[in-house]
């Protein structure tokens, strides 16, 4: 299946806005974070970024299934 | 109740009067603001980024929190997004409770979860003319710590 995972701030500069990536039926979080640093700019994540689905954090074990709203989520600075 | 992510500028002393009541015996109001030195670097403006869906999820959600919690429902949140300058309010939180013990740690409450868990991102515009994006865990991370909320 493919995903679209959303990116914002530092990541956004490094990897775009949005990335497409084709995981298995039966993937994870950890699986997309995990395609995405074996993109050529993958580099600039940190090894266990934070990753919402649905607008939600979610664990590294959570399932993503086509047409969820995947976002990798730099360190927030609200406020 | 109410909270909000917006891009225009914030109104704080509307947002005090918001959850002003007679019931209540105690009304604060937080506000951030752009300060024009951070880790020692001049500062002239930031620029502030969301997810903005997620944003205005998690912040609805904060305050939902903080009126269970310290039993008010006067609670009013707004975050600013878009290109701030020095001294702009970037947030205001107004707390109303009949005590103010209770209206304190539901104002710090607020502030405290917003920073930890609302997706947004400030991008810092330095005298020098560079932008950096602001990175609160670069320290911790360097030091082992996790990033996790």
């Amino acid at each position: 299946m493919t995903v679209t995972v959303l990116l914002f701030a530092a990541y956004a500069d490094a990897l775009g806005p949005t990335v497409e990536l084709d995981l298995a039926a039966d993937s994870t979080v950890a699986d997309v974070v995990r395609g995405l640093a074996d993109l050529p700019a993958g580099r600039a994540l940190p090894p266990r970024p934070l990753v919402a689905v649905n607008q939600s954090y979610a664990p590294y074990e959570h399932p993503v299934r086509a047409g969820d709203e995947i976002a990798v989520i730099p360190p927030v600075a609200g406020g | 109740m109410r909270t909000a992510v917006v891009e225009r500028a914030l109104d704080p002393a509307a947002l005090l009067a918001e959850v002003s009541r007679p019931a209540n015996g105690a009304a604060l109001l937080f506000v951030g603001t752009v300060r024009e030195v951070n880790d020692g670097r001049a500062v002239s403006g930031i620029d502030y980024a969301a997810y903005a869906a997620m944003a205005a999820r998690e912040l609805e959600a904060i305050a939902a929190e903080a009126t269970e919690r310290f039993a008010t429902p006067d609670v009013v949140v707004e975050h600013r997004l878009g290109t701030l300058g020095l001294g702009e309010a970037s947030v205001a939180i107004a707390v109303a409770h009949p005590h103010r013990g209770a209206a304190y740690d539901a104002s710090r409450f607020v502030i405290e979860e917003l920073k930890r868990r609302v997706p947004i991102w400030k991008r810092e515009h330095y005298a020098d003319g560079t932008r950096e994006w602001v990175d609160p865990t670069a320290a911790r991370t360097a030091a082992g710590g996790e990033s996790r909320p």
